[in-house]
């Protein structure tokens, strides 16, 4: 097998993927990205779609604020609002738990207060006045993930990359001269590299390449009411990351925060259970008791992979120069357009502006990789 | 109140509450849960005044309350989970039941092809038309319009006329001799045939003008639905003619009714396209066992049969679930499901040639203006939708996410099925092989308030928040 006709083959068309494979386009590669289901029909398509620098981990605040600025560009194409954010503690160690949390994230460049009722009365009327403490960040907002298909599907044709939708990769080969043949349906498919960015599928594509690293899946449930009455202006979280909610410009109101459904063995596919949803919709009105006057119109879940140390994998693929992997990114919604940018950097071959992750870290030193490993 | 039972059926219809009559006299612990304030289903309406006519639908509620069986209304249900839990809502308060075996009797919902003003004030679906006659006994209006397909377009008609109501135009996307084809199976239900010869003889009689291969092209109205523009359709279904205008204050328009499957769709059974059947329905084998354990169907939501097939479907879905819990043998369950189907065969042959009549297909697509709103719920244009296609989007999932068509509180109920055949046009490719939008909770929107009942803060079950 000869070098492969592509540059680059990215494997999986979420955020991760699409960005990357933009980045490595403008750059002058010849790009092929292949998605199992549509472009954006994964966790970043149907994530809560909150740019909240408060629920951002402390390490990656400097990555989720560039990626921040960059859905802020992006604007009206993703249904970018700046609206500011709360988020809320009603109990003491909930207070504590905040203030503890809300300064590292402070320290670490978010432009985060502490607020007193009176802010919170002016900024969000609607809100209980249960609340014992709470901060405000003015940046914080939202943008609207459904989007997320239709806004890369237009850059990749304008950049010229060639996607592929229904296109599940099955099988990878190391070719010879260090680069890839890639199986989708009947087609094989060769590239001089290669990247990884299919999300929950991370575990299953790097063992094509004989590369193991457990990865977990979270099962987010997300909600969305009826439009309402205008009750909020800007976004709403808890100390425990447990609530995110925001009112829409169309009034109606979403409400996220990492509570579990379930996935169905057989199916593959996610399943709201009533025994988290029913707690997430109590908080969100607790949070805001005018909410008992909406009516709920759908319920979803989506999955969110990582890592046992809940950091990115993002860099070389252990044991191979042309492979990447891009993918568990905490926050990744925020923070995917620009650690796609470095990622593309990196495949660029230029040293990408901030560290990306490296997944060495997780190999696990006492295991051995069958077969051979390719161009170390 | 009770909340452990041997079986849940979800709707009071005629397949609903046969299946509940047969489950609870076979020795079952059983409820029914349906939204509605009585038992009957869409085609024995209950009427919300005056006192309870004869007829079917006071019999139905009559064995149905004798039953044995556990009666909810004003129940809807929204989510239910594997095993099987059911999750209603009250008016006022959040309720769960469990059984082991769930029988789905949930019945149909209406398709409407949209045209430029359909979605004037004075325009209602044929179906939804019956069921304002039936439950409040109120017209649609003082001179109406009846158009579409089926056999709803000449019932509705002479319901009108019946009641005092003036029937502007019937106008009939079939010809003549679509209906001509039927007339085998019709002749197999002579009742049904009598009735319905009985509607037409009652227009004639009221010299209703009939409008044969045609269709409403427009609505016209300054804020309400003021007359129709009639075209002939040639037998392609494309425009042939420009015929005429005429004026009304009220238009009912359908074309045909399709399963409801949300709730088999949720709990992942196998579904088919089956256009002669309304659409999308579930797969069920004979004694109407799903391809998901101890889940049956039965009634419209197997594929649209009719109202004289519905309850013979419930009494076999009723038996099968007896059987399958060990509470009737499996040879007495043969022998009368044996009995059942053969009746059920028959009385289905009706139901199921006027169904043929209204398969969906996208021959009413040349009728929908490039500006008419197809996702009445978010206001999403023909254009709108054409316009996510040829920018990438290859299924109804991808065409929702672009426009928010399906987005709204309907749940793409009136809009799934156009805008499947849109992409299907668009893309050449066949209806059948269009996948419907992927089902969410809550099946259909339920208040917060109800849902949610009193809680304290405390009581919150909170996970351990996420890491720093
Ligand atoms: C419900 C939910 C809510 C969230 N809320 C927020 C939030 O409010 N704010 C925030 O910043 N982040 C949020 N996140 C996190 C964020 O959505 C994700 O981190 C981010 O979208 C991940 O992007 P990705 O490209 O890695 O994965 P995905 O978007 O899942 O993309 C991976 C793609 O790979 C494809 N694929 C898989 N296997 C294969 C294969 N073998 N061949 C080809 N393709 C394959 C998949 O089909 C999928 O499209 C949320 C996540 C979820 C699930
Ligand atoms: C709007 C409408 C009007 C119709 N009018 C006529 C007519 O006039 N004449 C005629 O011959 N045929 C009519 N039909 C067709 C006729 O309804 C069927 O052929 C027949 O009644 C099927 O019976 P069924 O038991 O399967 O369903 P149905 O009679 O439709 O009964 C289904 C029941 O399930 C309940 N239900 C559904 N989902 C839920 C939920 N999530 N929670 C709680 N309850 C739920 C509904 O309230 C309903 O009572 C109509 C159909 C529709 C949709």
């Amino acid at each position: 097998m000869t070098a492969g006709d592509y540059d680059l083959i990215v494997v999986g068309g979420g955020i991760m993927g699409a960005s990357a494979a933009l980045r490595a386009s403008h750059g002058g590669m010849r790009v092929k990205l292949l998605e199992a289901l549509e472009i954006g029909s994964g966790a970043s398509g149907v994530n809560a779609g909150t740019l909240s620098l408060q629920i951002k981990r402390v390490k990656l605040m400097p990555y989720a604020l560039a990626g921040h600025a960059l859905w802020e560009r992006a604007g009206d194409a993703v249904g970018y609002r700046r609206t500011g954010g709360l988020t809320l503690a009603f109990t003491d160690q909930e207070a504590e738990l905040l203030e503890h949390r809300m300064t590292l994230k402070k320290e670490a460049g978010a432009p985060i207060d502490f607020v007193g009722k009176n802010f919170i009365r002016e900024k969000a009327p609607a809100l209980t006045d249960a609340v014992v403490a709470a901060s405000w960040c003015e940046s914080d907002g939202y943008a609207n993930s459904s989007l997320t298909g239709v806004y890369y599907r237009a850059l990749l044709r304008e950049a010229g990359v060639d996607y592929s939708e229904f296109s599940p990769v099955t099988g990878i080969d190391p070719s010879r001269d260090g680069g890839f043949s890639v199986q989708t349906g009947s087609a094989r498919i060769a590239g001089k590299r290669l990247l990884l960015a299919s999300g929950f599928g991370l575990q299953e594509t790097m063992a094509m390449l004989g590369v193991d690293i457990p990865v977990r899946v979270r099962i987010n449930t997300v909600s969305v009411t009826e439009r309402g009455p205008k009750l909020l202006d800007c976004i709403v979280g808890h100390a425990t990351g447990l609530l995110t909610m925001k009112q829409k410009t169309n009034g109606t109101v979403l409400i996220g925060g990492g509570w579990q459904g379930v996935r169905d063995a057989e199916t593959g596919r996610g399943e709201v259970r009533a025994d988290t949803l029913n707690p997430n919709l109590q908080l969100a009105q607790y949070a805001a008791p005018g909410l008992s006057s909406f009516r709920l119109v759908r319920t979803w879940t989506g999955f969110e992979a990582n890592v046992s140390d809940f950091y990115p994998l993002a860099g070389r693929l252990p044991g191979y120069d042309n492979a990447f992997v891009l993918g568990c990114v905490r926050g990744g919604y925020t923070i995917g357009p620009y650690i796609g940018q470095l990622m593309g950097d990196l495949i660029l071959g230029r040293v990408p502006e901030k560290p990306l992750f490296d997944p060495e870290r997780l190999i696990d030193t006492t295991y051995a990789t069958s077969g051979e490993r390719l161009g170390t | 109140m009770e909340t452990e039972f041997d079986v849940i059926v979800i709707g009071a219809g005629p397949a609903g509450a046969a299946a509940a009559v047969e489950a609870a006299a076979r020795g079952l612990k059983v409820l029914v849960v349906d939204e509605n304030a009585a038992g009957g289903g869409q085609v024995y309406r209950a009427s919300a005044i005056g006192k309870e006519e004869k007829g079917p639908g006071k019999d139905l509620r009559r064995a149905l309350a004798e039953s044995g069986a556990t009666v909810v209304f004003n129940r809807r249900c929204w989510l239910i989970e594997p095993g099987f839990r059911v999750h209603c809502t009250a008016p006022d308060r959040n309720e769960l039941y469990h059984a082991p075996a769930l029988i789905v009797a949930a019945g149909a919902r209406e398709r409407v092809v949209p045209v430029p003003g359909w979605t004037l004030p004075g325009v209602i679906g044929l179906a939804a038309a019956t069921a304002l006659i039936k439950a409040q006994k109120v017209l649609p209006g003082r001179r109406v319009v009846v158009a579409g397909r089926g056999p709803l377009l000449p019932y509705v008609a002479y319901m009108i006329v019946k009641n005092g109501g003036e029937v502007a135009a019937l106008i009939d996307r079939n010809g003549p001799q679509d209906w001509l084809s039927k007339s085998l199976d019709v002749a197999a239900r002579p009742g049904l045939a009598l009735e319905g010869a009985g509607w037409i003889a009652a227009l004639i009689r009221a010299r209703v003008p009939s409008y044969f291969r045609s269709a409403v092209s427009r609505v016209r109205g300054d804020g309400e639905a003021e007359g129709v523009d009639i075209v002939g359709l040639d037998k392609n279904g494309n425009v042939r003619t420009q015929t005429k205008s005429i004026g009304c204050d009220a238009v009912c328009m359908g074309d045909g009714l399709a399963p409801s499957v949300e709730i088999t769709q949720l709990l992942k059974a196998d579904h088919v396209f089956d256009a002669v059947q309304g659409g999308w329905r579930v797969t069920a084998d004979p004694w109407g066992r799903t391809s998901t354990a101890n889940l049956y169907a039965c009634g419209d939501g197997t594929g649209i049969k009719g109202a004289a097939a519905a309850p013979f479907a419930g009494r076999i879905a009723a038996i099968a679930a007896a059987s399958d819990l060990g509470r009737l043998s499996k040879k007495d369950a043969e022998k009368a499901i044996a009995s059942l189907s053969r009746q059920h065969d028959r009385a289905s042959r009706f139901g199921a040639a006027m169904t043929a009549l209204t398969a969906p297909d996208v021959r009413g697509l040349s009728l929908i203006g490039e500006d008419t709103v197809v996702c009445r719920c978010e206001g999403v244009t023909r254009r709108d939708i054409v316009s996510a296609v040829q920018r990438g989007a290859q299924s109804v999932n991808a065409i929702k996410s672009a426009t928010r068509c399906g987005m709204g509180p309907c749940g793409a109920r009136m809009c799934g099925d156009v805008t499947a055949a849109l992409l299907s046009a668009e893309m050449n490719k066949p209806l059948a092989e269009i996948a419907p939008m992927t089902p969410r909770p809550p099946l259909k929107p339920v208040n917060l308030e109800p849902m949610m009942a009193e809680f304290s803060y405390s009581d919150i079950p909170m996970p351990e928040p996420a890491p720093l």
